[in-house]
């Protein structure tokens, strides 16, 4: 590990033991916030015990379609409009302001139209997602240089072969971007969909243990999706330092 | 058509259609050049005469609005013909692939087998000086030794007609006069013809057998001037006096055209009177 991994590392230990602390002597109420070592403990017995295991799946597997359907649907949508230079002027000025809008105030009227199912969770998810994949598309494809595409007509590559071997790399980083917002948005959207009205799944298992003041499951919960969360966006970042590594050709 | 004449421009104007408040620009022409198969010409003249739009016009990257070109005898218009390699300004190299797979992308695309394929693609990265650099990425070369890769990349689809446009645009003066070097042994050992598009008169006057001077914009050729120098011929020649002649007659040429470019055009108007005055001078007696 490098001498910034460890002093990162040392700094979570270091505020994790903080927290153990304060919890322990008192200095924070354990109604508040139980103990780190406690979470953990209460996490493994849930996990242990199997009870949470059909949640874990439908929030993750609505946190995947999410993130699926947001990336794909978001290129491909990206793509078009960037073929079509007056529709991306018409929808510009939407896309710099989308998320100052609070994309949420519909959710209510998604589970008014499609009931309490996965769907207004999935319908929200993608609304929330999506728009960071266009925009991280458009911006991709506009930066690719035009000398490329000279490139491409010198070797007399067609427009798909132009798209897949020249364009879609050369935007990669700016579409390794969007993957990633696409991944962030899409968890916090479906997670924050179940906390406030689902009949299932880990966010409404949250909202269910703060409303019974059940502490332990709570922070158990919680603790799971930081993990996850973080596991995930660690596996992505890995990845973007190996690509921009090969780009940079190993220079910092 | 003259079996000597490889490619051949008649008549070729240039006009980009105006847009909104922008009006049409009469970028070139009309221009009629004949490009002799295997010789090295070279065209100079002031910024924005049209020499890149005169490249890209016989590559095939756009269509003239009139006239018409042929390479080999064929029309070329809009598409780029097989046989016409072209090496850009811009670093063209592409960053997320290896210096052997930059060099080999063309050809991986023509259907040449795979022994063939490595064989072309070692010979090309081998001739540009880059064999110790096959597996690295292009970030880890200089701007030079990129520019070399894509040139290797043209190099080993064989073309028969290599067009350069300002390919040392961006390097220094000595990396420039080193890089010409290798040009002018690409050009001794494919045979194929090459036309350089450059603004730099001491690189024109170096490389080519022939240099054309081009008016300011719409650029049209105001000279053809022929060099003389033997094909075997490398950077030591700017040390003669043959080269300083050619450069001198060049500026001469293209002083004018280069101060109606920048607008200054009663300022080109003397320096036009400056040139003849000698010339009349020198009739009268």
């Amino acid at each position: 590990m490098t001498r910034v991994g460890l002093i990162r590392l040392a700094v979570i230990v270091a505020l994790i033991g903080a927290l153990e602390l304060a919890c322990r002597t008192g200095l924070i109420d354990h109604r508040v916030v139980i103990p780190p070592s406690e979470m953990a403990s209460a996490l493994a017995t849930l996990l242990a015990s199997g009870s949470i295991n059909a949640d874990i799946e439908r929030t993750l597997g609505v946190i995947t379609l999410v993130i699926a359907l947001s990336i794909v649907l978001g290129f491909a949508a990206g793509v078009l409009i960037h073929a079509l230079p007056r529709v991306r002027e018409a929808l510009d000025p939407f896309f710099a302001t989308y998320y100052a809008v609070p994309i949420f105030i519909f959710y209510p009227v998604l589970i008014a139209i499609f009931g309490l199912s996965p769907m207004p969770i999935v319908l929200i998810g993608v609304a929330t997602a999506i728009v960071a994949m266009i925009i991280a598309t458009l911006n991709g494809l506009d930066r690719v240089p035009r000398v490329l595409i000279k490139v491409a007509r010198v070797h007399r590559l067609g427009r798909l072969a132009t798209a897949l071997t020249l364009q879609l790399p050369a935007a990669a980083p700016y579409l390794f971007t969007g993957i990633k917002l696409s991944v962030s948005y899409g968890f916090i959207a479906v997670i924050a969909a179940e906390f406030i009205l689902s009949p299932a799944g880990l966010g409404r298992d949250i909202s269910d243990a703060y409303a019974d003041f059940d502490n332990r499951r709570m922070y158990a919960l919680i603790l799971f999706l930081l993990i996850i969360a973080t596991i995930v966006n660690a596996g992505l970042h890995a990845l973007d330092l190996r690509f921009a590594e090969r780009r940079s050709g190993g220079r910092p | 058509m003259h079996r000597d004449i490889h490619a051949q421009l008649n008549g070729v104007t240039r006009v980009y259609p105006g847009a909104g408040e922008h009006p049409a620009v009469h970028a070139l022409g009309p221009i009629d050049l004949d490009l002799r198969k295997g010789e090295f010409f070279a065209v100079v003249g002031p910024s924005g005469c049209g020499k890149s739009t005169l490249l890209e016009v016989l590559a095939g990257l756009q269509r003239p609005t009139a006239g018409t070109v042929t390479f080999e005898g064929k029309a070329v218009s809009g598409a780029v013909a097989e046989g016409i390699g072209v090496v850009f300004q811009e670093d063209a190299s592409f960053p997320w692939l290896t210096v052997w797979d930059n060099a080999a992308f063309g050809l991986r695309r023509s259907g040449v087998a795979e022994a063939e394929l490595r064989r072309r693609v070692d010979d090309a990265i081998a001739f540009m000086g880059l064999k110790d650099f096959a597996r690295a990425y292009p970030s880890q070369l200089s701007g030079g030794m990129r520019q070399r890769v894509c040139i290797a990349r043209t190099l080993v689809l064989q073309p028969r007609l290599i067009l350069l446009d300002e390919p040392f645009g961006a390097l220094d003066a000595q990396t420039r006069l080193l890089m010409g070097d290798e040009v002018l042994r690409l050009w001794r050992q494919t045979g194929a013809t090459v036309l350089l598009i450059t603004h730099a008169l001491d690189e024109a006057a170096m490389l080519a057998d022939r240099i054309g001077a081009m008016s300011a914009r719409p650029g049209r050729f105001i000279e053809i001037i022929e060099t003389g120098w033997p094909r075997e011929r490398d950077s030591t020649i700017v040390a003669g006096p043959a080269f300083g002649e050619i450069t001198g007659r060049l500026w001469e040429r293209l002083r004018g055209e280069s101060l109606k470019a920048l607008g200054h055009a009663d300022m080109a108007q003397s320096a036009q009177s400056a040139q003849t005055a000698p010339r009349a001078a020198l009739a009268a007696e």
